[in-house]
Parts: structure tokens; sequence; C-alpha cells
């Protein structure tokens, strides 16, 4: 049997996504530039993706700017941000708990001259609203914080987030990494108070290297990448048109009957937190997000954990990436301050519309035969 | 310049008396085997030297580069190949050549000719003298030194002539294939791709082991050992892979033995079997990148025990008096460093000891596997007919 329990990481592709871009790439295959019919037709697979996604998450079409994917969405956005602002101040807010696409974004602006400050989170992994009130300045420029964490699916309270800068820095951007959130939860980055908002296509069942950044009506940042002015030059370079259309159908997908699909991904979440925490010493750590659990199997290393899975075609991640040599624990692991047994033995499981309840049993079962053995061979 | 032509220059071959046959006929076997993906080349043997021919368009690095990976080649010279050898042409070629490749540069040079055509109306010693005149007369910055010449411009005579002065260094070494077949220990470190290379260097064929401990190591800890047996085989020529399923073994050893005896009494076992199959595929030695000092397991002690598991081969290191520096260097020379420090774990770090014995002795050890004694043998077995081939090339 083999089961898929990584969706956090990337998702199968949805079959009609597959079929339109096949169909985008043998037929409609014409640069949305172009003044002939071949690139209006082009254009139009272009205005209908924006329509999709901006339906659902209730913003303009022109709030949206297609990317490569999450994480240029959240470089454009930060780095695009930050240069439209230096002028105002150099004072930037994160957390701790961010995605790499983040956090190394911020350790670049840092080199540059920025000054980042990071907010503290609570051991689910919540920003400190407190703590937050206390750091924003009238120098800072922008904040950026998750909106479902990836590790372990907390969901940061972004509306309070952005009324909270909103009152303190009339003037500073609110930046969200949506990308574990879109499609998973409904929303609209307006009501939230949020002014630009990063969301990716391969999580939610559609391709590779598509992703997009809404950037609200009446804010300005500078683009990071010069070229043909294309999408009004905010992200030059030709369009990847199968892309953007496969993301913006599988948005129309996945918005389509939400709340069952949603409630199915939660119900097997819930089942397998529930039975797995059965277990001996097995422990959950999983926000609300209904797709994400993380579970810590104390005395079992992950890595050994994940292999011996994947030994019975069970497709996990590790919580944390740990090696002989070099123990490097996990950001977000750590900022929620887990014990250290947790830390080294933490996995994430993260589920779909595709997974069912046979693969849950069947996952249980492998864990409940592979824990006393793995328990039973370790370092001393 | 266009060359047409590659001299190809080799040292240690040229002193193996009958063999001497055998051995070229392998490296031109080997330096057809690497061309051909480049273009339509002749490899010949032609009195007692290696020439290579191109018949189609080239990338000349590309050559130059495949050639470098061939045992047994000390050097690569880039030949101009001339039609029409009556004298003046030969001489206003050679001159057309000098210019190319040296300019009108302040520089000593020497001619040497040689003809196989001995109807030709010149004699050696004629056209070194007057092809030296052309070369004086065209280039007043040069000069001739016939003892310790900056450049020594050859020239062959025969049914068309070629024209040579520069060399490329190549690995030198032997020729793969020419020396038996050796066994090494692939880890997936720094050092035993470098001991696999020294070794097939020396004109040994190389077959690899490779312990794969699941789910304590992980696939790509394998793929990483299989990408590094490709790196080596572009040197040494394929390399028959064999995976071993190590897991239960160890967990054996773990289970029955002192926990810092552990590493020692694995690597015992890794040798035995290591031993068997190379008895199974003909090899006549076994090798490793082992340096003495480096960790618990490769102080004296420890080496001496480890290898008392060996019933006969020969275990050949090395690497056994390099420092790690000169081993890293060796590793970035032949290109298989970046993917040796890539970050997997692999068994032998897999249990080891906080503490592991550095001294260990024979006696003590010998008497801790009297404990997996009736325990192992079903493992040993089951591993030894489940191993799992794969060809690098």
């Amino acid at each position: 049997m083999e089961v898929y329990f990584d969706n956090a990481a990337t998702t199968v592709v949805y079959p009609e996504v597959k079929e339109l871009m096949i169909k985008l790439m043998e037929e409609d295959y014409g640069n949305p530039s172009s003044f002939h019919m071949k690139g209006v037709k082009a254009e139009n697979y272009i205005k209908e993706a924006r329509n999709q996604i901006s339906k659902h998450i209730k913003c303009q079409e022109k709030e949206l700017v297609f990317t490569s994917g999450g994480t240029e969405s959240n470089n454009l956005a930060i780095i695009g941000g930050a240069l439209a602002k230096r002028r105002a101040g150099k004072h930037i807010i994160t957390t701790g708990i961010e995605h790499a696409s983040v956090r190394e974004t911020m350790e670049f602006l840092s080199r540059e001259g920025f000054e980042i400050s990071y907010v503290d989170v609570d051991e689910t992994g919540r920003v400190d609203l407190e703590h937050l009130k206390s750091l924003i300045r009238d120098d800072t420029i922008l904040v950026s914080t998750m909106y479902v964490n990836n590790e372990i699916g907390t969901i940061e309270p972004i509306a309070d987030i952005a009324e909270i800068i909103h009152e303190k820095n009339k003037s500073a951007l609110y930046h969200v990494d949506g990308v574990q959130a879109f499609g998973k939860l409904t929303f609209s980055p307006k009501k939230l108070g949020v002014d630009l908002f990063s969301i990716s296509g391969h999580k939610i069942h559609g391709p590779k290297g598509s992703g997009a950044l809404y950037i609200k009506d009446g804010v300005h940042i500078k683009p990071i990448i010069y070229g043909g002015g294309q999408q009004k030059a905010m992200r030059s370079g030709t369009e990847n048109v199968p892309a953007i259309a496969g993301m913006g159908l599988a948005a129309d997908i996945i918005y389509t009957n939400h709340s069952e699909r949603i409630e199915k991904i939660k119900s097997i979440k819930d089942s397998f937190i529930e039975k797995v925490t059965r277990f001996e010493k097995v422990f959950n750590n999983s926000g609300c997000a209904p797709h994400i659990a993380s579970i810590s199997f104390v005395g079992v290393r992950s890595e050994v954990l994940l292999h011996a899975l994947e030994d019975r075609g069970i497709y996990v991640s590790a919580g944390s990436a740990c090696s002989s040599n070099k123990p490097h624990a996990s950001n977000v692991l750590t900022a929620i301050k887990l014990p250290k047994e947790q830390l080294e033995s933490t996995l994430r499981f993260s589920f779909s519309e595709f997974n069912n309840m046979d693969e849950v049993d069947y996952t249980l079962k492998v864990i409940e035969e592979l824990l006393p053995t793995l328990r039973r061979y370790v370092r001393k | 310049m266009d060359y047409k032509m590659f001299l190809i220059k080799y040292a240690e071959i040229g002193t193996k008396g009958k063999n001497r046959y055998v051995f070229e006929e392998v490296m031109c076997k080997r330096m057809r085997a690497r061309l051909k993906p480049l273009g339509n080349f002749e490899v010949r043997r032609e009195y007692g030297r290696i020439y290579v021919e191109a018949f189609s368009e080239y990338d000349f690095d590309d050559v130059i580069a495949a050639l470098g990976t061939i045992f047994g080649i000390v050097g690569i010279c880039p030949v101009k190949v001339v039609e029409d050898t009556s004298f003046d042409n030969l001489a206003d070629e050679v001159v057309s050549y000098v210019k190319e490749e040296y300019g009108n540069k302040a520089m000593t040079f020497k001619v040497g000719a040689r003809r196989n055509d001995k109807s030709y109306p010149k004699s050696s010693m004629e056209i070194n003298c007057d092809v030296g005149a052309a070369i004086l007369d065209a280039f007043d910055l040069m000069s001739v030194d016939v003892h310790n010449p900056d450049v020594m411009i050859n020239i062959e005579v025969r049914n068309v002539a070629y024209i040579y002065s520069k060399t490329v260094p190549g690995p030198g070494g032997l020729p793969v294939g020419t020396n038996g077949k050796g066994m090494v220990l692939l880890s997936g470190g720094i050092d035993s791709p470098v001991a696999a290379y020294m070794i097939a260097k020396r004109g040994v064929e190389i077959e690899a082991v490779y312990f794969h401990a699941p789910p304590y190591t992980s696939e790509r800890a394998k793929q990483k050992v299989i990408d590094l047996g490709n790196i080596v085989s572009r040197y040494s020529g394929p390399i028959k892979l064999h995976i071993i399923n190590f897991t239960d073994i160890q967990l054996a050893i773990y289970d029955n033995c002192p926990h810092d005896e552990l590493t020692i009494i694995m690597k015992r076992l890794m040798y035995k079997m290591a031993e068997e199959l190379a008895l199974k595929s003909d090899c006549q030695c076994i090798i490793t990148g082992e340096s003495i000092g480096q960790v618990s397991s490769q102080t004296s002690q420890s080496l001496y025990v480890i290898n008392s598991a060996i019933r006969e081969l020969p275990v050949f290191r090395p690497c056994i008096g390099l420092d790690k520096q000169e081993i890293i260097d060796i590793s970035e020379k032949i290109g298989t460093y970046e993917t040796s420090i890539l970050p997997y774990e692999d068994c032998c770090t897999t249990f080891v000891a906080k503490h592991p014995v550095t001294r260990p002795k024979l006696e003590q050890i010998l008497k801790s596997e009297e404990e997996l004694k009736g325990k192992i043998e079903e493992l040993y077995e089951k591993a030894m007919n489940d191993i799992q081939i794969v060809h690098c090339r």
C-alpha cells in the first residue's frame, strides 16, 4: 500500500488541471504579450486564472501578481516592500517560526542594513500580541508573519495582528505568508487587513512553479525582477501560462464544495491524532490547521522512523533534520520550546482530500509494529 | 588552431617488455570507449606510438578531459598534420604553427625532426637546421638553444608530416585491467572513492561493496554511493557495485556485544563479507580508504583487530599515510568531494558509541564475538544471498 501523507510538502495535481496544462502546451501555447490571436488567447487564460483566484479570496483581479511560487512571492513582498519603504525607516518585524523563504530573505535584508526584530510566539506557536505591540516603532516599515505554520499547523491571529500594526503605525506594511492557508482556510486578505499576501499553486493540487502575491490596491512595492514589463512591470518575464492557468483551476476546484473537502481532511487528521497518541510516549504538537499533524515519538529519531515508514510505502516529513554529526533542530520546534527528546523525534503527517481512513489505519498499524524495535536500538 | 590529431605519450607501459602489446591495447580500448560520444575518432598504434585522429568536428577541451581520465597516459600532444611534405611547404607550415602557438615571443627553441620516410630528400639533421633557420628568419625575438630550449618543436615526416610542441599532462598510472581486480569498501565518505581511484590508477579493475542499513541509513545515502561509483568509473571504467543489507546484522551485534566495541565488530564483519564477495568475484585484493588515526576504528590497534577478520586477501589502503587535507585535495581533483560531503548518515555512525574503544584487544573482541555464535549465521547467509547489484558507469 502506498500512503502519501506529505501534502504540506506538495500535492498530486488534479486530473483536470493536468489536462488543461497539456492543452496549453500542445495547442494554446502563445505568448500572452504577442499581438496576434494566439497571444490574445493565452492572455485570456491568465485573465481566467485571475478571476478564479480573486473570486475565492475576495480581492480585485488587478491585485494579483503571478510568480514562480511561494518563495518568489515572499521575496517580492519582503524585498520589494522594504525597498519601497526604506526612506520611512529600516525596521522590520517577523517571527522565529517562518518558512526559509521568509527567514533567509530577512537575513539578507539584515546584511543589507535593515534591522530585523523577532516577535515571540507562545508554546502553540501563536504570535505574542503584547510583545508585537511593544516592538512596533515609528520607523517600522514592514511586518511579516505566516498564516498557517508549515510544520505544526498553528493558525496565526492575522486579523488581530493586522489591527495592532495599523493602529500603532499607519504606514507599515503587513505581509502574510499564506502558502499553507490557501485552499485550506476561507479568508480574504482585504478583510483580514493584510497588504501583501503570498499564495502557492502546488500545495493545492496545482502545478509546481506557480504562485501569486496579492498586493492590496494602493500599496506600492518595488519589483525584484526587471525585463519586458509584464504584469504591469511588477513581475517581468513571459508569464508561465500553463502554471498560472493550472493554479487558477486548482483554486477554483478546491474552493468548490470547500467545506466538504476540508471536513474530510480534518476528520482524517483528528482521527489520526486521536489514535496515534494512544501509543506510549507519543505526543501531539499540532495546531488547528485542518491538514497538518505534528507528532513526537519519544525515543525514536525522526529520520529513522521516516525511513522505516517509507520502507512500508508511507511518505511523511521529518519535523527536524538531524544527523549524527550536525544536530540541527527545527526553528519552529525550538521556538515552541519542545523538550529536547521531542525535538529530534517529531514527524509531520499532512493530509489531502485524496487520503482516506484506510490509509490512517494502515499507518497506525505500521507505527505500532515499528515503535518497539526502533525504540530498542538507539545510540548510547 | 584546429588539431586533427593527438599524440599520446605513455611512460611506464614502455617498460613492460613482452606485455607491452597487451597494455597498449587495453589503453586504446579505453580511449575508444571514452572518445566515442565525442565524435568520430580513430585510435591507432604505430611505430611504437599511439595516435588519436579526428574524422569529425569535436570540442578540444572535451577530448583533453576525456583522455585525461585514462590511466597510462602521461601526456597528450595536440598535433598539426601537414599533407604536402615538400620541404618548402613544410617549413612554411612550421612557421605558421609557431606563429599561432607562440606569436613572436622571446623564447629559445630547438627543432627535433624524425623521418620514417628514408627517401625524403633531407636528413633529420638537415631538417633541423633548415627549419630552425626559417623560424629564426620569421621571428626576431626567438633564438636557438639545443641543450635547454623553452620549446621543443617536433617534426615527424612520413607520408604526411606531424608538428607538435605542447604536452597536456595526463593522469599517469597504468591502464585499468592490466593488474587484476580489487573490491573496494565504499562508504559514501571522502576517503574510499579516493582509495578506489588510487588503486585503479595502478591498473586494477574495481568492484565495490556498500553496506546499506535501512531505515537507519536512507535511500539518499545509497544513491550518494551510487553517484560516487559513477564518478570513479569515469577513471576506472565500469564498476560493479554490490549493495548488502546490513541492518539485521548490525542489530544483532547491538543486542549481543558491548556497545563500545560495536564499530570494531561491525567492521570485522564487513571485512569478512567483503573478502567472501571479493573471492567470489575473482578479486585479488580488498581496498579501503582508511588512514591511520583518523577515527577510533582507524588507530593502529583497531586496524590490526579489524584486519584480523581477513583470511587471505591483501588489503590495500592507499590513503593510509595521507592527512585528511591531502585526501580532500585528491577528491577535489577527481570530482568526488562535492558528493562525498552531502550530509547523509552512513551505517558506521548510526549507533556509534559516545566513547568507542580506541585500543581494542583482539582476544577481547574475539570473546565478545562468541556471543554472536548461533545468532548471526543465518542473518549473514541471508545478507550474502540477497545482494543488490548496481552497475556504475
